[in-house]
């Protein structure tokens, strides 16, 4: 489009073109000259001393050009893959953080973990070597299941891990939370499970690491979210190669939702293994592996409580959770079921007084960090599920309870009991619009019309706040970050006028190249086709925290339009020169500079021409080109919320339950591009309806292995298991970002499990069923079903 | 994958003498099974004897006997105007198996001599009481499927048709698994001449016969007859989607829709 494309508009996705014409670039597409291929031997065992590793059958077969072990790494000094954020447990003491080598040392601790590596002339010589070592395991008794980890006597997955507790973590006011609970007229009390999920983005992952050895310079290719980060944490804290010698490239990435946002241990194991042989190492994770090597998500068990007074107003919530983190701590494992989770839990209400423990456990699993949504969604769970509960139990309307205890619109900026203060919202007008658009007052009818046909229907509603934008540095440090959450940026204007944006986000689906550019085009009146976003590679972009907690608008786009108005500053000066204005009479608008009241204007293109050739230009005072960078810290997190309602149909006969209508009100801030953030609505809606409906990581309790490792077990939402639905935006302005704009990316995950499920329990209430876990499979509704039905014969 | 031979004789005699010679050699009739276990390397044959090049795919009815070549791919089944007249529920059942890309590749041949405990046509043979011709015999459906993946054929034999009997008052109803959207519970219900065969899939270990339900139907061919049996969940599959005593009930649930859809043809 050779024209300006601002904000508010809904140009197609530049980067589609490349895309659905099959010429993304991904990193498995990547050919290196002399590029060998890796395999990994993953353990079978959820829990096993590794004795002897035999690899000289599998070193002496064709084409196999080494193979590794933990210990080989180990004796050249690897370190092990670092943590990003530390908490701090009730009792004062930092959690346990026990290594994590990048191929297993002395024992696995979950099937899957990575136990030696092979590298051969091509993919097919790599598997069979790697099926050719033979390890002598001596297994353990596995732990998956956290209360029984928990429990005196269990296996223990680090032997210097007492109860495999790493961290008994708090928040709130226990002692408000219990005087609150002492004058309650009805408490409202619930058990329920946050299941555990299996992220899958549609690309696997891979990894391709080079060295050369005329220069010293490693490059790694990598699917992942933020490569300045993995440079960062890999370079520093496990290979141990100065920043200025390592590359990481981050091209065209398939889909992330958290997946691709932590540095794994194969990122190190092919850029050491480069090194070690001097030529580029490639591997690419098949589907089966990503199920049990792809950190997983979820994954709590959770008992909460909510004190009303008789009127239904909320006095004070007390949670206590269990979160899993596998068999070691992911990059940011830790964070999210503690300082991701329980400052969520005020929801858009006034509960003056929350508690919230969190027990964060060590199992045999697959490490569990942060997927779409990351600890939002589990404390929007709980927050609405006992709203529901406690309306039942009292026989108060269930949005009329919601109503009665919404933050009102004029008490923004709101201070919660836990931690965040929300700068801005308006719950009230987002609850009253979903339930016009969603057609409320006719659920009745609809309901009996279901009833007729012999299905059982239901509504549900939630609402929710989520904290993203991540996230103000000083308070991240204050709360265990070890790292700046910061955004970059550098608009580039080339001579001619055009531009190119270095940006530290990573697009991997978001539509940053076109939302990016819109704000350039708005700003500099540039045609939206004339600036191109570059990211993902550290040797183009100057730093960036990468993608992840909705923060690429909200924290890269501020930095970019920070960038972009100092461009316009100095484009002023330049114009002010050409001109012969003074600079304060130069105003900068549609993309040219004009002296205020007059018709005497320069084009962007002719200020940059005279930035880039500069025989009339104020060399004294300015230097030439036109080119700016600059980084954004934000001062609070955003605040995105909304209300959302869902209506299912069950059918009595089988279990199953139909999604029969969906409808989204998110207040998201600013819109950039309403086409983009309704997609991005969307898919989260879709992912968290995956969660309610669909999703479950399970393993078998005795033995560790992952029962739904593949597509034939772990059921993801299908186009045919969803309705058309119904959302709009109902914004408040973000007051503290530059343009308003809140963040949109997680809306969705966060707000949809709990309308779904709290849809189907409104749908079997009649048969007496008061919760429902997730996924509401088939199989499960319909023993509910049974065992209400045997109930009620009983009585 | 590892690698292995590719052939793709022209005439069943060479396809015969392929597999008479080459040691672990494995007749490919669409792979739909095959070439997944192979390219998760659950599978490595020396061989694969593609059935592909053979005339085995008409279809075609003569005095009652519906003959399906053993390479008719399962869309072919589905839109065949001569089962649509003479035998609905087969076509029926064969537009139901797995999505569009399986449909077209995926064989009736390759689907009975894989015999996956999960697979849609088992049933259809068993309850029609059908026939599967080889390159050396006809074997009756009762005997053919022996269990778990598990059949009549001697090694080296290879299916080259399926014959049905003409009948239109049968059809078939199944409950897929949510996630990989086999059966969980497949019931094909026939009213033959001599009587009602009632054939279950993906609810045991192999396809089997439900001669309670048979005697129940033979009485009052109704869905309510149908769903009036009691399934003993004993012997069934459980996993983490169904465990027996939900697959017993949907059993029962899927008969009566299938009573229901064949009456719809009849």
């Amino acid at each position: 489009m050779a024209e300006v494309v601002g904000i508010g508009a809904a140009p197609r996705r530049k980067e589609d073109f490349r895309f659905v014409t099959g010429r993304g670039n991904y990193v498995a597409d990547i050919v290196r000259p002399g590029m060998a291929f890796g395999a990994f031997l993953r353990s079978v065992h959820a829990h096993a001393e590794i004795g002897a590793v035999d690899t000289a059958a599998a070193a002496a077969m064709p084409g196999v050009r080494a193979v590794f072990t933990g210990a080989d790494m180990a004796a050249d000094g690897v370190g092990g893959l670092p943590v990003g954020w530390g908490i701090v447990g009730r009792d004062g003491l930092p959690m346990k953080e026990p290594p994590h080598p990048a191929l297993a040392v002395g024992k696995v601790r979950y099937v899957g973990d990575a136990v030696a590596f092979v590298v051969a002339d091509t993919l097919e010589a790599a598997r069979a070597a790697a099926e050719a070592i033979v390890v002598d395991y001596r297994p353990l008794p596995a732990v998956v299941d956290m209360a029984a980890a928990l429990t005196p006597g269990s296996p223990l997955v680090f032997d210097d891990v007492p109860g495999n507790l790493c961290c008994d973590w708090e928040l709130g006011d226990a002692i408000a939370v219990d005087k609150a609970f002492a004058k309650a007229a009805h408490v409202a009390r619930l058990k329920l499970v946050n299941n555990r999920l299996i992220g899958n983005p549609m690309e696997p992952r891979a990894a391709i690491g080079e060295y050369n050895a005329g220069t010293g310079q490693y490059t790694l290719w990598t699917t992942s979210q933020f490569p300045h980060v993995v440079r960062l944490l890999m370079g520093e804290f496990v290979l141990h190669i100065p920043q200025h010698r390592l590359r990481v490239v981050a091209p065209d990435v398939g889909g992330g939702f958290g997946v691709k946002q932590f540095h794994y241990a194969e990122e190190a194991v092919v850029t050491w293994a480069a090194g070690k042989l001097a030529c580029p190492v490639k591997w690419v994770c098949e589907r089966s592996e990503g199920f049990i090597s792809d950190a997983h998500g979820r994954d709590h068990v959770t008992e909460a409580a909510l004190a009303l007074d008789a009127e239904g107003r909320f006095l004070g919530m007390k949670v206590e959770t269990l979160a899993n983190m596998g068999g070691y701590l992911s990059t940011f494992g830790p964070n999210i079921p503690t300082n991701l989770y329980a400052p969520l839990l005020s929801g858009v209400y006034t509960t003056p007084a929350i508690h919230c423990s969190v027990k964060v456990v060590f199992t045999n699993t697959v490490p569990v960090d942060a997927y779409r949504g990351a600890g939002r969604p589990e404390a929007t769970f709980v927050v609405e599920r006992l709203v529901d509960v406690a309306a039942i139990e009292m026989g108060i309307d269930k949005a009329e309870i919601r109503r009665r205890n919404m933050i009102p619109a004029e008490a923004y900026p709101y201070q919660t009991p836990v931690l965040v203060e929300y700068d801005s919202g308006n719950p009230r007008a987002c609850l009253d619009r979903v339930v016009e658009l969603a057609d409320v007052a006719g659920f009745p009818a609809r309901r009996e019309a279901s009833a007729k046909a012999g299905k059982y229907r239901g509504l549900g509603f939630s609402t929710y706040v989520e904290a993203c934008g991540l996230a103000p540095s000083r308070l991240a440090g204050q709360l265990g970050a070890r790292g700046g959450l910061y955004e970059s940026a550098t608009v580039r204007v080339h001579p001619t006028g055009q531009v190119t944006v270095l940006i530290g986000t990573h697009n991997h689906g978001q539509g940053h190249e076109t939302t990016f550019a819109q704000i350039v085009s708005d700003k500099l009146g540039v045609p939206f086709d004339q600036v191109d976003i570059v990211f993902g590679d550290t040797d183009k972009v100057q730093f960036g925290m990468g993608t992840y907690g909705s923060r690429s608008l909200v924290v890269g786009g501020a930095a970019l339009s920070k960038a972009s108005d100092k461009v316009i500053l100095k484009a002023r000066k330049i114009a002010a020169h050409l001109l012969e204005a003074a600079e304060q009479d130069v105003v900068f608008e549609n993309g040219k500079a004009s002296v205020a009241g007059t018709d005497r204007a320069k084009t962007f293109a002719e200020i940059a021409g005279a930035a880039y050739v500069p025989h009339n230009y104020p060399l004294e005072t300015l230097e030439p080109g036109l080119e700016e960078q600059a980084y954004y810290d934000p001062v609070n997190f955003t605040y995105p919320g909304g209300a959302h309602v869902a209506e299912v149909e069950i059918d009595p006969e089988t279990g199953v339950v139909t999604l029969a209508a969906y409808t989204a009100v998110d207040d998201v801030g600013t819109v950039i591009n309403p086409m983009i953030v309704e997609g991005q609505i969307h898919g989260g809606i879709i992912q968290g309806v995956g969660q309610a409906l669909f999703e479950h990581g399970v393993y078998d309790p005795d033995s560790g292995q992952l029962l739904s490792g593949s597509f034939m077990d772990y059921c993801m939402p299908r186009a045919d298991d969803l309705p058309k639905m119904t959302t709009t935006t109902q914004s408040t302005q973000c007051a503290h970002t530059p343009m308003g704009v809140k963040g949109c990316g997680e809306c969705g995950t966060i707000g949809s499990p709990a309308a779904v499920i709290n849809a189907v329990v409104d749908a079997l209430a009649p048969l007496g069923v008061k919760h429902v876990d997730m996924p509401a499979s088939p199989g499960r509704i319909w023993h509910l079903m049974r065992n209400a039905g045997l109930a009620q014969a009983a009585e | 994958m590892r690698d292995f031979a590719y052939h793709k004789p022209a005439t069943i005699e060479a396809a015969a003498g392929l597999l008479a010679t080459i040691e672990d050699a494995r007749v490919l009739a669409g792979g739909m099974t095959l070439l997944p276990t192979m390219k998760q390397r659950l599978a490595a044959p020396e061989a694969l004897v593609d059935l592909a090049a053979l005339p085995l795919s008409g279809i075609a009815e003569a005095d009652g006997v519906v003959t399906i070549g053993a390479t008719a791919r399962h869309a072919d089944v589905a839109a065949s105007p001569i089962l649509a007249r003479v035998l609905p529920g087969v076509a029926a059942l064969a537009g139901g198996i797995g999505d569009p890309q399986v449909r077209h590749r995926g064989t009736i041949g390759g689907s009975v001599a894989n015999n996956d405990p999960a697979a849609d046509y088992p049933a259809a043979l068993l309850a029609l009481g059908a026939e599967v011709v080889t390159d050396r015999r006809a074997i009756v459906a009762d005997d053919f499927f022996v269990g778990l993946f598990e059949t009549a054929l001697a090694p080296g034999e290879i299916v080259t048709a399926i014959r049905f009997p003409a009948v239109r008052r049968a059809a078939y109803a199944k409950f897929r698994s949510p996630a990989s959207r086999y059966a969980l519970a497949g019931v094909f219900v026939a009213a033959l001449p001599a009587g009602v065969r009632v054939a279950v899939t993906g609810a045991g270990p192999s396809v089997f016969r439900l001669p309670a339900m048979e005697a129940a139907l033979d009485k009052s061919f109704t869905p309510e007859a149908a769903r009036a049996v009691a399934i003993d969940p004993a012997g069934l599959n459980s996993d983490i989607h169904a465990d027996a005593a939900y697959r017993a009930h949907l059993v029962g649930v899927m008969a009566g829709r299938a009573v229901a859809a064949a009456i719809a043809f009849s």
